[in-house]
């Protein structure tokens, strides 16, 4: 069944083209275009089912091989030879580990052990490979989940679409973008090779684009797009110059060849900056740009002006995540760059607590679930960075569920309140859309992380994977900053669902509109009413109940170590369990080889060194330059916060506890507060605004970033503009100008000097003749025809003498001679 | 009539001198080429004085006739002489003058007209008083 897996991005791909190429000019009805769009994305969740399903639980799994198709694949781009340019330094390094490795099996073992190190050169041979580019599906543990998730989630949002666009003229155009969005983002995750992931990723920005500006008479939905687009490229940017490192570097752009390569080479540690670094570089900035990471996330709070099906899928479950799935996917190069991923886990931690700062004091209820999506992605990388790349897939995941959940429950919050967006106008909708509510609380318990709804295993394991890292030695700034944030989620998402659900009903004062939310064609109402909110109708509320029962039970494919207690094994579930079942992914330091499916003794465990089990594996060197050497295992640096508590309590299963309820304490501390300031005591928010004035103030106006931009980049951007432009209108044009000045002048001298001496000589000298010649020649012409006669025969004679000279005289002297 | 003409004639072309009678008789019968070239050059030259010099316009087109009848003359006479001498083609200089006189003929039927037009608008035929076309 998994051989199918190319029809996947196909059939949304099909449903777009039906329904962007003939759905105004036959003009389908609205079922049949929602039929369509639906149709193609269930067909296509089914096939990916299946196919995940033989792929690795069925009778003839061919877990963890991945399985790269044949069936409608074909050379993309029949590329030529490229010159491996890049990592020669790598290369000799490990060129000279394995001549020291071969010398040392030749040596006999007394010599062996007095040896202390071996120093030996290694060269790099130049070689050349061929790049040809298939155009390829692979289904493996990553892309099965993410298939999944984006196929699943999006089924799920498309059906709350087709009643949430209900009245919509553009609505077939909205599903034809939609269906686009579905082929890219499948294409992304589910391509062989990084130029398919390219593809993909470009066209889920440019997706991204054409569906934030869906409403693209307004100008805040066209600004957004094209901020969203513009700062999408600048991490385009960066990606690209990755992918033509990782092709200098490899010959190759197929994954399964590069990392294949890429595991043999050097780790490259804190501070030691080699070529993987530089992949890995371009790589991370890529991320920042499509996943909203500090300083690229800008796009994302403005990409709320799109509809809330778009935000739902796009900037909540789906597009948000490409750089995650990229990180993971790439998860070799980044574990080879100490540095990198120091970076990751830093950036994450900070835009994590950026956005969760921001999202307190935000009143619309969209801006509150995008800045949560900015935070939670913080949280998302803050995993990747600390090596946990499969929790952090399982966050990916977990996130997908209750966030879209949140997003379409805030679409139907807004459509039941008919288009009104600010929460300070609502209030009290529990009785009003019981459904939507009731959903809606799964999701705030998830993301509060309260067990046993998903976002607890997920976020949990996120936070003690960060206090227990030995990858990078910031761990417990990673640990303390994601507590933190996760405090302020509690906190503010208490604060939404206090200011949308419970409490006084708001929005029956009279008020005016306020600007700067979604329109909505058929509601152009002007002035306005308090008309009283209604449930949403039964095609938007179906997908609610899925995704909250998702958000419910979604969390227990990753139940972790900390409850073996309970479950009997590290991770329960066989391959079900996440993290078992992307392990042959994920790269092992400590062995130097990917993880094997059985060995799930590696896993799990850091903080311990793992002794090499056969004696050919060797753990990867130390990039130094020119030398090898003496083959070590890493040593964690730093402060290990898990290590410390261990110490304290004498026990590793008790410092897991400790911290699980540590999470759990800082989750019912951030909800607490969220029901004291919007519950018991509604008057403290505004005192302890003012009280923290500064804050509050920074907080409300994003920190200033989009000022800032505007200062430092826009505005310097145009200046330059300006500059080259006045160059061009004044030197550059003043040159040709002058130069034309230059021929005019040159020509109205040469235009007097023909009028005056040219044409002064030609008079002077022809009229000199002509008043010469003219009464001579004229007499000849008499009007007497005699005269015209006599010269004919004057001529006649003429030629007659010239003619026969000779004989004339000749007859003359015989004349004379006989004369005489 | 010959008989009485030819001892006339030989009176004047006295080349030949035995058998003086029958050799001028005989020279009268095949006078000398020359002779005739002579006639043709003495009327070519009366025409073309007649031509230049002659205020009547009639009167330039008859020399222009006697120019053209003098060049007959000498087409006639090369043509009885190489009938003489055997040549076999020498009727062509009789047929080329019947030519000629065809030529003569359509050209002064053409001249004449241009004549009459010329005598309506200018009322002479003194050629000197037609001098219109001058500078």
């Amino acid at each position: 069944m998994y051989r199918y897996i190319w029809l996947v991005p196909l059939l949304p791909l099909a449903g777009a083209a039906i329904n962007g190429l003939f759905g105004r000019k036959f003009r389908f009805s609205e079922k049949l275009i929602g039929g369509v769009a639906v149709g193609s994305v269930a067909l296509s969740f089914l096939i990916s089912l299946a196919a995940v399903y033989s792929y690795g639980f069925g009778g003839h799994a061919i877990w963890p091989s991945p399985y790269i198709t044949t069936q409608g694949s074909f050379t993309w781009i029949p590329g030529g030879a490229v010159n491996i340019t890049q990592g020669s330094a790598e290369r000799s390094a490990m060129a000279a580990l394995q001549e020291s490795d071969k010398r040392l099996a030749e040596m006999a073992p007394e010599e062996r052990d007095k040896l202390k190190t071996i120093l030996s050169t290694g060269t790099d041979v130049p070689r050349s490979s061929v790049l040809n580019v298939e155009w390829s599906y692979q289904l493996d543990p990553l892309s099965s989940i993410f298939m999944l998730v984006v196929t699943g989630v999006g089924l799920c949002i498309f059906v709350f679409a087709t009643g949430y666009m209900h009245g919509e003229t553009g609505y077939y155009r909205f599903f034809a973008y939609m269906g686009m969005f579905m082929f890219s983002m499948l294409v992304l995750v589910m391509g062989s090779n990084f130029l398919m992931m390219f593809v993909g990723w470009e066209g889920v920005g440019l997706c991204s684009y054409l569906l934030i500006g869906y409403y693209f008479s307004r100008q805040e939905a066209a600004d957004a797009s094209r901020k969203a687009f513009i700062t999408n490229r600048i991490g385009d940017f960066g990606f690209a110059l990755a992918i033509f490192g990782v092709i200098a570097t490899f010959g190759t752009a197929q994954y399964t060849d590069v990392f294949a390569q890429a595991k043999d080479y050097p780790v490259e540690g804190l501070w030691h900056w080699g070529v993987l670094s530089w992949i890995a570089l371009g790589l991370f900035v890529g991320a920042c740009g499509k996943s909203a990471q500090l300083p690229l996330h800008v796009w994302l709070p403005d990409a709320m002006a799109g509809p809330t099906p778009v935000s739902a899928l796009i900037h909540a479950a789906t597009m948000v995540t490409a750089g995650l799935y990229m990180v993971t996917r790439t998860n070799v190069i980044f574990q080879h760059s100490k540095t990198m991923m120091t970076i990751v886990a830093l950036v994450g931690a900070a835009t994590a607590l950026f956005a969760a700062t921001i999202g307190i004091t935000q009143n619309d209820i969209k801006k509150v679930l995008a800045y949560s999506t900015v935070s939670q992605l913080g949280f998302m990388f803050m995993a990747c960075g600390v090596g946990a790349f499969a929790i952090g897939i399982f966050h990916v995941m977990t996130h997908a569920f209750f966030k879209a959940l949140m997003f379409l429950g805030a679409g139907s919050v807004i459509h039941g309140m008919h288009h009104e967006q600010d929460m300070r106008r609502m209030g009290g909708l529990k009785k009003y859309m019981p459904y939507t509510y009731m959903t809606f609380l799964a999701g705030w318990l998830a993301i509060c992380g309260i067990i046993p709804f998903s976002g607890f295993w997920s976020k949990d394991e996120i936070l003690w994977k960060a206090a227990s890292t030995t990858e990078v030695p910031v761990g417990w700034i990673v640990w303390l900053v994601g507590t933190i944030a996760a405090t302020c989620t509690a906190f503010y998402m208490t604060r939404l669902v206090a200011m949308t659900f419970w409490g006084k009903e708001k929005f029956r004062d009279t008020h005016v509109h306020t600007p700067g939310h979604e329109a909505h064609s058929d509601h152009e109402t002007p002035g306005h009413h308090a008309h009283v909110p209604h449930e949403s109708p039964r095609s938007m509320v179906a997908p609610l109940v899925v995704l909250a029962v998702l958000a419910t039970i979604g969390g227990f494919v990753g139940v972790g170590p900390a409850f073996k207690f309970i479950t009997g094994s590290d991770h329960p579930g066989g391959r079900l369990n996440i993290v078992t079942f992307l392990d042959p992914l994920i790269w092992n330091s400590q062995t130097g080889e990917f993880n094997q499916p059985h060995s799930l003794a590696t896993v799990g465990h850091e903080g311990q060194t793992v002794p090499a089990t056969t004696a050919d594996t060797h753990a990867p060197v130390e990039a130094h330059t020119g030398e090898a050497a003496a083959a070590t295992t890493h040593a964690a640096e730093g402060f290990n916060l898990a290590h410390a508590a261990e110490k304290a309590l004498g026990s590793h299963t008790a410092a897991e506890w400790l911290f699980i309820v540590i999470s759990l304490v800082v989750a019912a501390i951030g909800i607490g507060l969220g029901f004291l300031f919007y519950v018991w005591r509604p008057n403290l928010p505004e005192i302890w605004a003012a009280r923290l004035k500064p804050l509050y103030v920074a907080s409300y106006n994003k920190y200033w970033v989009d000022e800032f931009y505007g200062w430092a980049i826009t505005r310097r951007v145009m200046d330059a503009a300006r500059a080259v432009y006045t160059f061009d209108a004044k030197a550059i044009d003043g040159l040709v100008n002058g130069s034309a000045w230059l021929t005019r002048l040159s020509s109205r001298i040469t235009g007097l000097v023909d009028q005056y001496f040219v044409d002064g000589l030609v008079n002077a000298i022809a009229a000199f003749i002509i008043r010469l010649m003219s009464p001579l020649l004229r007499a000849a012409q008499t009007g007497f025809t005699s005269n015209y006669a006599l010269v004919m025969v004057l001529g006649l004679v003429a030629a007659v003498a010239l003619f026969f000279t000779g004989d004339i005289l000749n007859f003359f002297k015989a004349i004379f001679a006989f004369g005489l | 009539m010959l008989m009485f003409l030819t001892p006339i004639l030989a009176l004047f072309f006295q080349e030949a001198t035995g058998g003086r009678l029958s050799a001028m008789t005989e020279g009268a019968k095949h006078p000398d080429l020359s002779k005739f070239l002579v006639v043709g050059a003495l009327l070519f030259i009366i025409g073309v004085a007649g031509v230049l010099t002659r205020r009547n316009i009639i009167v330039i087109f008859m020399s222009i006739e006697l120019i053209l009848n003098a060049a007959n003359l000498n087409f006639i006479a090369f043509s009885r002489y190489l009938q003489d001498t055997g040549n076999v083609n020498a009727v062509a200089g009789q047929v080329f003058s019947v030519f000629v006189i065809v030529v003569a003929a359509a050209e002064a039927a053409i001249g004449l007209g241009i004549v009459i037009a010329l005598y309506r608008n200018k009322e002479t035929i003194w050629i000197d008083e037609i001098d219109i076309l001058k500078w």
